[in-house]
């Protein structure tokens, strides 16, 4: 099977392209070694079928980051057959700057002039013709969007697939070029293959280049010492991008006849950036825009309707029973929609996703499971174990697709670009860029679609540093923690208001993820911060056919986690809560016996400073096997606060008159909880705390451990998330018993900062006296 | 005139000169078409007054002012 490669700018349409050739038989992997999606399909309509490579979006072909060392080295290695460069013809100049590097090695390449629609009814022309013969490379008209012209590329590419190029450059008439032309001739010599591109990246003084040829490096630094340009010295790597440049705007743009001759004049699009990022409205927006995405996706109260008029519950119409059931299966319906106020597009897809199709299909398969001649233990395990673990997994796709499917039409219209833009500046102060808040911001959704979001991120220390503190901004599955033990200490101890727990508790987030970014950058993750050199693409609609294409890529991603490390650590809980060490099978009404409690009672002093260990006796331990549970999910918390309350409630005879353990929201089961441990509000507290921002849930940690490629960076982090939840809920436990430890924490921060700076100073100091 | 492009005024426009700085910053500025002889139109500012977008070479591009220092210009004036 012939094999193309797909080259060119970011934001060029190449992703469309790729999308049209290839149709569904896409298959996203990542690159070895690196978390660059590599996607590969296969085009049918030719010939023969042939593979289709998708490289990374790349401006050139510097050694500098993982896309363009990536790009290039599965050109030179893996050798396509043909190599299909796609150019933005809206933006000829800079995208022909990479073409001129492409052509220089031996492969053959095809130029798709792309968005050739835009350019027309713009009433420019392209001289394609013209521009084919002074390139010396096929060129191609082709718009990928209307699918126009792909044939015709595809035919073009199989034609020259079947020949043998050897690389041309556009530095003949510089400077340099005769000794491009001897180092390429000493190069062919040794036998290197591609001898043409190796000669010009190694005059470059390319990392990569002269790692390779140490030799040949002699014959450059004798030639450097006799040269001297007067703009450029000896700096060659700036000559070539410059000679590169010139021969482009003198040879290839002149191919673009302008109707427009001004330079620069404002399209529809700059029209709608002068709103969008606008001095003093361009902040407000981008907060709208935000609260808009949020309120559609978890909003229970649709534009406040239900608040506005009052609207009546499904109680009030009488549509339920007198246990508070749907009456029939048409209110069933209604009530994923309406119940006292609209809810939102994203909730109501939610509802319907859980409520009717995944809850009606576990619910069968249960009653089927739990009709069959299985022994109980064998039931248990796959009704509670398996079918409960697949189930709540799956529970959490629709709000994850919906989010992502808003944050993907912000990345496609270009406004994504722009947000960073806008914050930049507040960002930089943190040792972050701009680019950092949109994963940030993503995990008050769910933590792993922003995890998998930093790879916009271009340095690998800001990357890290960011994917460590999304699970600080507490993701939805936490926000069932909050709501409980907030309502429970309300109710139980009469203190506060239950929504200002649940919003401080949020800021206690996103405070300790600044606290947390600026000690990393100060201390293991220290570098400068990294540059912010971006290109702004210009405004345009999102591509539906897009669109769905991100959406299905994350489902397939989603769906084999849940099927596979999701539910096998289901499993593995589910056993520890269901056998004692003896081995026998136990009741849920006898999970103390069981060997999670054993274990959990061993590790139970580690949480004494905490205020959810020792101190709070025979069954004190619950805190820390919910705490624990919650590793695997971190609704798992509160749905392991109403078994054990359950149990706690039948063996301590506690008085629970009144309290409804299997109330959904877990308050009671909390209050339960607080009567049999006389747990206080500071250990309540302390635990919230603790469970957001302690190690988040299995899927979050397995794509931690995937987007950061390194062990030894994967096992901090683990480390660092234990040690933040440690001692945030420390400090909360102790100032909240005891108001004079404040002073004793203040005192210990002052130091650490205090000895970060003096150490920083002093090797700062060093490095100066060695560079002299 | 010559002058850097941080200190460009919104709707200044200059020709660029030399690009100063080091290794990797320096080359991404040569990639994206800042070099020697580009004509280069300052778009606008942040609302935080930092980075910086400018048009060159017929696109947008964003860089911060600490990038925009090593650009050196001539303007007219």
């Amino acid at each position: 099977m012939k094999n193309f490669a797909l080259a060119g700018n970011p934001n060029c349409g190449k992703t469309t392209l790729f999308n049209s050739l290839t149709g569904s038989t896409a298959h996203v992997g990542n690159w070895p070694g690196v978390t660059v999606d590599k996607k590969t399909g296969t085009y049918k309509k030719c010939a023969e079928p042939i593979a289709i490579v998708d490289l990374p979006g790349i401006y050139s072909l510097s050694p500098y980051t993982p896309e363009e060392v990536i790009a290039r080295n599965y050109i030179l290695d893996e050798k396509p057959d043909c190599v299909i460069n796609i150019v933005d013809a809206t933006n000829l100049e800079r995208n022909l700057y990479l073409t001129t590097q492409l052509i220089e090695m031996d492969v053959p390449v095809v130029i798709a002039l792309n968005m050739m629609d835009e350019v027309e009814k713009a009433g420019d022309k392209i001289d394609s013709v013209e521009l084919e013969k002074r390139l010396g490379v096929p060129v191609q008209k082709i718009s990928a969007l209307k699918e126009n012209g792909l044939k015709e590329l595809m035919d073009r590419a199989y034609a020259e697939s079947k020949k043998t190029r050897v690389g041309a450059t556009v530095l003949e008439k510089s400077a340099l070029s005769h000794l491009i032309g001897d180092i390429k001739i000493a190069l062919k010599g040794q036998g290197v293959k591609d001898p043409l591109f190796h000669a010009i990246k190694l005059v470059e003084n390319d990392s990569i280049e002269t790692e390779m040829h140490k030799d040949t490096l002699q014959m450059i630094n004798e030639f450097k010492e006799t040269f001297e340009d007067e703009i450029f010295g000896d700096d060659f790597e700036a000559l070539v991008a410059d000679a590169r440049y010139k021969y482009i705007s003198e040879n290839f743009a002149p191919t673009l006849k302008k109707k427009n001759k001004e330079k620069f004049q404002a399209t529809r699009s700059d029209k709608a950036d002068k709103v969008m990022t606008h001095k003093i409205w361009g902040i407000p927006i981008f907060l709208l825009i935000l609260f808009a995405i949020f309120h559609l996706t978890f909003s229970e109260d649709f534009l406040y309707l239900g608040k506005i008029f009052s609207l009546p519950s499904l109680e009030d119409l009488g549509f339920l029973t007198a246990e508070g059931e749907p009456l029939n299966y048409g209110v069933r319906w209604l009530a994923c929609l309406y119940d006292g106020a609209v809810f939102s597009p994203g909730v109501i897809i939610n509802n319907i996703w859980n409520n009717m199709l995944v809850g009606e299909l576990f619910g069968w398969l249960g009653g089927l499971v739990e009709g069959s001649s299985m022994s109980s233990w064998a039931v248990g395990l796959i009704n509670n174990g398996i079918f409960d673990g697949i189930s709540s997994v799956l529970s959490f796709l629709p709000p994850i697709l919906v989010l992502f499917l808003f944050f993907s039409i912000l990345e496609d219209s270009g406004y994504m670009a722009r947000i960073a833009f806008i914050l930049d500046r507040m960002f930089r102060r943190f040792g972050l860029s701009g680019r950092a808040f949109m994963p940030m911001i993503m995990g008050f959704g769910c933590s792993v679609p922003a995890m998998i979001n930093t790879r916009t991120l271009a340095d690998e220390k800001e990357r890290t540093a960011t994917v460590r503190v999304i699970p600080f901004f507490s993701c939805g599955a936490k926000l069932p923690i909050l709501t409980a033990v907030a309502g429970a200490i309300v109710a139980y101890f009469g203190v506060g208001n239950a929504d200002v727990i649940t919003f401080l508790m949020y800021l206690l987030g996103i405070v300790t993820a600044i606290v947390a970014v600026l000690l990393m950058r100060s201390t293991t993750l220290k570098g400068e911060t990294p540059p912010f050199i971006m290109e702004l693409p210009a405004y345009h609609a999102p591509q539906f056919k897009n669109l769905m294409a991100h959406l299905w890529d994350k489902t397939k991603h989603f769906v084999k986690k849940a099927f596979t490390i999701i539910l096998a650590s289901t499993i593995v809980i589910w056993f520890l809560t269901h056998f004692s060490f003896a081995w026998k099978f136990l009741e849920d009404e006898e999970i103390n016996q069981s060997i999670l409690a054993g274990i959990s009672q061993l590790v139970q002093p580690l949480f004494t400073p905490l205020g959810f260990g020792s101190q709070l006796g025979e069954y004190g331990w619950v805190f820390v096997v919910a705490a624990v549970a919650g590793l695997i999910a971190k609704e798992n918390v509160i749905a392991t606060f109403a078994t054990l309350a359950a149990c706690l409630v039948a063996v301590a005879n506690l008085n629970v008159g009144g309290l409804d353990i299997a109330a959904e929201e877990g308050v009671d089961a909390v209050q339960a909880m607080v009567l049999a441990t006389g747990i206080g509000v500071p250990g309540l507290i302390a635990f919230i705390a603790f469970n957001m921002t302690t190690i988040p849930c299995f899927a979050a940690v397995g794509t931690a451990k995937a987007e950061l490629q390194n062990d030894k960076r994967f096992k901090g982090t683990l480390v660092f998330w234990i040690a933040a939840s440690y001692l945030v809920a420390a400090a909360i436990y102790t100032i909240g018993s005891w108001w004079w430890t404040a002073f004793i924490w203040a005192a210990l921060v002052g130091l650490a900062t205090w000895l970060i700076v003096w150490l920083n100073k002093r090797s700062a100091l060093k490095a100066k006296k060695a560079e002299q | 005139m010559e002058k850097t492009l941080e200190q460009f005024e919104i709707g200044e426009r200059g020709a660029v000169k030399r690009v100063l700085g080091e290794g990797k910053i320096k080359r991404r500025l040569f990639d994206m078409g800042i070099t020697p002889g580009a004509e280069i139109f300052l778009r606008k500012k942040a609302p935080l007054g930092d980075p910086i977008e400018v048009t060159v070479r017929g696109y947008e591009l964003t860089l911060r002012k600490t990038e925009a220092a090593c650009v050196v210009t001539e303007v007219e004036g």
